[in-house]
């Protein structure tokens, strides 16, 4: 029971993450109908991102860690967000309009490169990081062997995540940007006869995406202190198999599908085989796919002639 | 915006303007990844600055972008040159056409008289080039794959290469079944590459068997898992059909990669038998087959004995390709490709159909693997990663999907590229994918060449002129 407990709160610690990144996927899906394969390389560059603007907050003497960690936030985001709209400037919106398959090909091809960019930029070995928020806090301790214990960094981890979701909840409903966002979601062609810049409104939603991918990345570091140049495949993977599972297009939903996601991949590796996790969340995604193709909180779609 | 409504100050000044926005763009993108270099080759993570880098960059950056709105604000006036040239060499090359042969043909013979050394390669040049404007280019092609070994038996080097660039022809030719003819993007095709090279290295070396008996075993094998993989999954639309082959992709990999009972996990397999001539073994002994057939014992025999295999195996994948292309099911493919719903309407059942595209190209791709094992003698599930699956894709998408030829070039000049950088791994990568972002965005149905449907109505000019300039809007 104790174990189960603890194996929750790491999930749920872990599913916070997938689920900031699931919001990139379903977004740009619910607006243009693409799976934006090179999100997960995003959420990698971030990680990136945030380690070395730790490593210059820390050159240049910051060390107070709130104010360094908030600095590296706000670093991270602006940065990131910038190789979000770069990544779809580039790529996708030149695509726009074409077969349905071609932006998931030039996705693919862009996460080649942002991957390999990255290993020739800063090297394909492990990055570590020393663990910067320590100290736990005993949950329930029933004079067991076993602690129930959470940590500082996962309390961090969830509560950003809490007011992120907040935050953009906020602009979805109650903003201008927002307004125009949904208005794209529902049919793209009226939204644009209709006044709304399409093409910015796009823009901004890879923005905005790659924003929370990074302080998904920025958590990832914190809370794992090992990075390389590879983590965003399969990171990436998961988060598209949360955006699936809670229903693609629905905010709500990738979040609770990151959840389900992180809980499902901690429990299978507590209680299973640690080498077969991956395969775990793999085959989730297939069974969905084909079972539950417009997930827990999705809308059935209709495909027209 | 042609150079004359704009004068040309202000082409320069709004290249200008553009420049300056894209360095900034680049400092943002730049700064921190190629500015910073974080190094912990001493000790804990320090940061190393490189401003050389990072301003070369951006410079970099700013004259291309410079230069890209020079020629973008002067398009028209380009164009006009370029077509002219253009049209002045096609007109050139059609008035001379036969000068050209004989021309050929006395730097072939002035070739032959200055270094008689050479006269395999010049032979097979020329006669590739003389069957290339009698038959076209694809007979060409084929007679140069056919003398290749002759004219580089000494080159053991450039031997292994075409060997590899037969393997990626081949299993070009595969995938461009499943992601050409039925246009379902299929991310994990290499899983099916492993589980034949799997299927023949345990079998090899469980039971025996030659890899003339393993190979069939091993395309049926990788057939079964297509069927099975594709028996739940082929009722999905096109991206999320990618992504379920890319995870089944990524799950046969770990699986691969942990099942250590079977397949000795991340150490591989190793001492794979090697394949033999009708039984006669390559090697020096008695009844090898050196001895058999009275010659010298010669490494090279093996290698080109694979090349042969492989340019078989290669050969009998296209043929069965265009002969599919006729029969009811490849017709029902494209069309599948073309339009579902149509298809769907006409009492087709769709599910059938894409489930033998992706049979059979799973089939293809298990006889690929065995042949990539015997090749080896090693594998390892590091042979079958995501990577791999997109260099395959690649080439079908580069060479234009449902083109057999057009793969076959793609596959040459990517596997050719490849090993000639070898040194510049990341480079070539990054290259790449850029090159995979510019195909869909200029080229979508294919670099080389395209492949329009086999049948059509009258109306063939709309389909394809449709999807082409649906790419460029």
């Amino acid at each position: 029971m104790e174990y189960f407990l603890q194996q929750s709160i790491n999930g749920l610690a872990l599913g916070s993450i997938y689920g900031l990144v699931a919001i990139g996927y379903t977004m740009v899906y619910g607006i243009i109908g693409m799976i934006n394969f090179a999100h997960g390389d995003i959420f990698m560059v971030g990680t990136f991102i945030a380690l070395i603007a730790f490593l210059i907050l820390v050159a240049i003497g910051i060390t107070a860690i709130p104010l360094a960690l908030f600095l590296m936030l706000l670093i991270a985001m602006l940065l990131t967000s910038l190789y979000g709209w770069a990544v779809e400037r580039i790529a996708y919106r030149p695509l726009r309009g074409s077969f349905r398959l071609a932006p998931l090909i030039s996705a693919i091809g862009m996460s080649i490169v942002l991957q390999n960019y990255v290993q020739l930029a800063q090297g394909a070995r492990v990055k570590t990081l020393q663990p910067l928020i320590t100290g736990t806090h005993t949950v329930l301790d029933l004079g067991n062997r076993f602690v129930v214990q959470v940590s500082n960094i996962q309390i961090l981890i969830v509560l950003t995540t809490l007011a992120l979701m907040t935050g953009f909840t906020w602009i979805i409903s109650s903003t201008s940007l927002g307004r125009d966002m949904r208005a794209c979601e529902q049919d793209l062609k009226m939204a644009a006869l209709l006044g709304v810049d399409t093409n910015r409104t796009i823009s901004l939603t890879f923005l905005i995406g790659a924003a929370l991918a990074s302080v998904a990345g920025m958590m990832y570091l914190l809370y794992y202190g090992v990075i390389d140049f590879h983590i965003g495949f399969v990171a990436g993977v998961k988060a598209f198999t949360a955006a699936v599972l809670g229903g693609i297009g629905s905010l709500p939903g990738a979040m609770l599908g990151g959840l389900l996601i992180g809980l499902i991949e901690t429990y299978w590796s507590a209680y299973f085989s640690v080498q077969y996790k991956d395969v775990a969340a793999f085959s989730i995604l297939i069974v969905v796919l084909i079972f539950m193709p417009t997930g827990i909180l999705g809308r059935p779609e209709v495909e027209k002639v | 915006m042609s150079a004359a409504r704009t004068g040309n100050s202000s082409v320069l000044s709004h290249a200008l303007k553009d420049a300056l926005i894209a360095a900034i763009v680049a400092f943002g993108l730049f700064m921190l990844l190629l500015g910073f270099l974080t190094d912990d080759s001493r000790g804990p993570l320090r940061l190393l600055t490189r401003p050389v880098l990072l301003a070369t960059t951006i410079g970099i950056v700013f004259v291309g972008r410079f230069l890209i709105s020079l020629i973008y604000y002067n398009a028209t006036t380009l164009r006009y040159y370029l077509g002219a040239l253009w049209t002045a060499i096609c007109s050139l090359a059609r008035e001379f056409k036969i000068a050209l042969v004989v021309l050929l043909l006395l730097i072939g013979g002035g070739w032959v008289f200055f270094s008689p050394k050479d006269w395999p390669l010049i032979l097979i040049t020329v006669a590739t080039i003389l069957i290339g404007v009698r038959f076209g280019f694809s007979a060409a092609l084929l007679v140069f794959a056919a003398l290749f070994p002759v004219a580089f038996y000494n080159n053991p080097y450039f031997l292994g290469i075409a060997i590899i660039i037969l393997t990626y022809v081949m299993l070009g030719w595969g995938l461009n079944i499943v992601v050409g003819l039925a246009g379902l993007l299929d991310l994990g095709y290499v899983a099916f590459y492993a589980v034949g090279a799997y299927s023949y290295a345990i079998i090899a070396q469980a039971y025996g068997w030659s890899f003339w008996v393993c190979l069939p075993l091993a395309g049926l094998f990788a057939a079964f898992f297509g069927i099975l993989l594709g028996f739940p999954v082929l009722r999905l639309r096109g991206d999320y059909l990618a992504i379920v082959t890319l995870a089944f992709g990524e799950i046969v990999r770990i699986v691969l990669l942990n099942w250590v009972s079977l397949t000795n996990g991340p150490n591989g397999i190793g001492s794979i038998p090697r394949a033999s001539f009708f039984g006669i073994p390559f090697n020096a002994t008695e009844t090898g087959f050196a001895a058999k057939f009275g010659l010298e014992f010669d490494p090279t025999h093996r290698t080109v004995f694979l090349f042969y295999v492989i340019l078989a195996l290669a050969l009998i994948t296209n043929w069965v390709t265009i002969r599919l292309r006729k029969l009811p099911v490849g017709r029902a493919w494209e069309a599948l490709r073309e339009d579902e719903i149509a298809v769907r309407s006409l009492g087709i059942n769709p599910t059938n159909t894409k489930l033998t595209a992706f049979a059979i190209g799973a089939m293809f791709g298990g006889f690929a693997g065995a042949f990539f094992a015997t090749r080896q003698g090693f594998i390892s599930p590091d042979s079958f990663t995501f990577p791999e699956s997109a260099l395959i894709l690649a080439i079908v998408v580069l060479g234009g999907m449902g083109s057999q030829i057009g793969v076959a070039i793609a596959a040459t000049v990517m596997t050719a590229s490849f090993e000639l950088f070898r040194e510049f791994e990341q480079f070539r990568l990054v290259i790449f994918g850029f090159a995979m972002v510019g195909i869909m965005i200029w080229r979508p149905r294919g670099l080389v060449s395209t492949r329009e449907p086999t049948a059509y109505l009258k109306e063939r000019k709309t389909i394809s002129v449709e999807h082409v300039t649906e790419g460029r809007g």
